[in-house]
């Protein structure tokens, strides 16, 4: 059985060598990245049809609304009918706009997104690039759609894109340092960057629960930081729709606003991916002690479905974040920054680095 | 020393004040039959409106077909719009007595504003706000309505 759930090595080694029998080594090569282009395609598409119905329908059970309930049984369909619209919108540019970046921007924002899902383990075996940096380079990868948003705030030529666009940029200047200090403080105990090896350390216990209280500041610390990079939840000052219209894709229609709109979901999947990897063990079951019957019901449970459940469980905690709290005036979520946070955490990465030299976590 | 007791201070009540609003949208979420919005076309047969809700102004009839309307203008003199005309006419009574009654009691749905003060003015409480809401027509002539049943007449008790 070539196909196995709870373990796809067999399944890629398959496609790789009945690719090889008929086909160049080059041209095998080109033929698995089309693959994995189409595959990572559709899962966009399908995370983004899905996240956006569930956005919507959280947000208004929050908000005691009922969210849509016209389009298809209980508005299922509602995302599909938006996209439609969108697909058919006129897509529109301002006057004096800068016609190359404007256009260029949503892809520059897609691509980063598209680039850091690259590094993300799905299951085992399912990992696209594992590269022996793998958590340095998502860090590195996921900063870049501010370029795409910083563009597209430039070459709009609305000052409502300028100002959302700027605070983006120095909303991600300030956060960036706080997520690669909470990342780095679970990499003083995996001591690898590679995402296969910090997956490997968490066989016997996540380390959100082996590092103690460090690693819990650090989850939260995580949490707070990567949502301030989203733009999302409760900063998404770039956007603040009740005081730029939309900020930074105010002058977007059509595909393009689409685009960036998607690029906002996938990178929460990303963020939340990320802190699965890390926090909750990524693909790995809960496991409790040492071989027990506990955990062998576990282990029933498909890796990838344990993966994609830790990111919903993540993404459904965020989904709750943004609806529950105000929106932060700039000057508030620079302080929540810098006085706050990057303080903690550099405490913090003390502390865990102590534990970790004591050998004190599990 | 001071200060930094008052760092963490604010750092926990900051915390506790997140989790506070978290608990309270987290029981929002996980009690979905707490929601609000009705699905209101479906539901036209069961929905029951509040008792506040102001949807239009309607004259009380009983059994008898009659009304506790004297005819005295005071919800005509209190409407800010002009909504309501109230049309009297002299009638004669058996004993001989020439008394007002009201003709028609004119109403302009088209131009009430729902304020409430003509019920408030009514010294006999003849008329009320009913819960009805669904006012579309296709012609706005429809809309001015005369709110006393054709053969009603004043009950007996009522005077001004």
């Amino acid at each position: 059985m070539v196909f196995n759930i709870y373990d796809f090595t067999g399944l890629t080694e398959w496609i790789h060598e009945g690719l090889s029998r008929s086909l160049s080594p080059g041209l095998t090569l080109v033929v698995e990245w089309a693959l994995i282009g189409a595959g990572l395609l559709t899962l966009v598409a399908l995370l983004g049809l899905v996240l956006i119905y569930l956005e919507r329908k959280v947000s208004a059970v929050i908000q005691q609304r009922m969210g849509p309930m016209r389009v298809g049984p209980w508005g299922m369909t509602q995302t599909v009918a938006d996209v439609l619209k969108l697909l058919l919108k006129e897509p529109l540019m301002t006057r004096n706009a800068d016609k190359f970046l404007f256009n260029l921007a949503p892809f520059i924002v897609m691509t980063a997104s598209f680039l850091a899902l690259g590094a993300l383990p799905f299951a085992l075996g399912l990992h696209i690039m594992d590269l022996n940096i793998g958590i340095l380079y998502i860090t590195a990868i996921t900063s870049l759609g501010v370029i795409g948003i910083l563009l597209g705030g430039w070459a709009s030529n609305n000052k409502f894109s300028l100002i959302g666009a700027i605070r983006s940029g120095a909303q991600i200047i300030s956060y960036e340092l706080s997520v690669s200090l909470a990342i780095l403080s679970i990499v003083v105990l995996t001591g690898s960057l590679q995402i296969s090896e910090i997956i490997n350390t968490q066989q016997n216990g996540w380390w959100l629960f082996k590092g103690h209280i460090p690693a819990l500041i650090a989850f939260v610390i995580f949490l707070i930081a990567g949502i301030a990079e989203l733009n999302r939840g409760p900063f998404d000052l770039p956007e603040a729709e009740s005081e730029l219209t939309a900020g930074f894709h105010t002058e977007y229609s059509g595909f393009k606003f689409a685009f960036f709109f998607l690029a906002e979901f996938i990178n929460m999947f990303i963020l939340a991916g990320v802190g699965a990897i890390l926090f909750l063990g990524g693909w790995l079951p809960l496991h409790f002690g040492i071989d027990n019957s506990f955990n062998h019901v576990m282990d029933f449970i498909p890796p990838i479905f344990w993966f994609f459940g830790k990111i919903f469980a993540l993404i459904l905690l965020m989904m709750w974040f943004k609806w529950t709290f105000p929106r932060l005036r700039i000057d508030q979520l620079l302080k929540l920054e810098w006085k706050y946070l990057l303080p903690l955490n550099l405490l913090n990465i003390l502390l865990m680095a102590f534990i970790a030299m004591q050998g004190w976590y599990f | 020393m001071k200060a930094i007791i008052h760092y963490f201070k604010t750092i926990f009540a900051a915390l506790k004040t997140l989790v506070k609003g978290m608990a309270i949208t987290g029981h929002y979420f996980i009690h979905p039959k707490e929601i609000i919005t009705q699905q209101y076309p479906e539901n036209r047969d069961t929905l029951k409106m509040f008792e506040r809700f102001r949807g239009e102004v309607v004259l009380l009839h009983n059994e008898n077909n009659e009304h506790r309307c004297t005819g005295c203008s005071a919800c005509e003199i209190a409407c800010p719009n002009g909504t309501i005309e109230i049309i009297t006419k002299r009638v004669e009574t058996p004993e001989g007595r020439k008394v007002k009654q009201i003709d028609r009691f004119v109403y302009h749905l088209s131009m009430c504003t729902m304020c409430n003060l003509c019920i408030l003015a009514c010294p006999t409480d003849a008329i009320v706000m009913s819960n009805d809401f669904e006012h579309a027509v296709f012609d706005r002539s429809q809309l001015t309505k005369i709110l006393n049943k054709p053969g009603s007449k004043l009950m007996e008790g009522v005077r001004h």
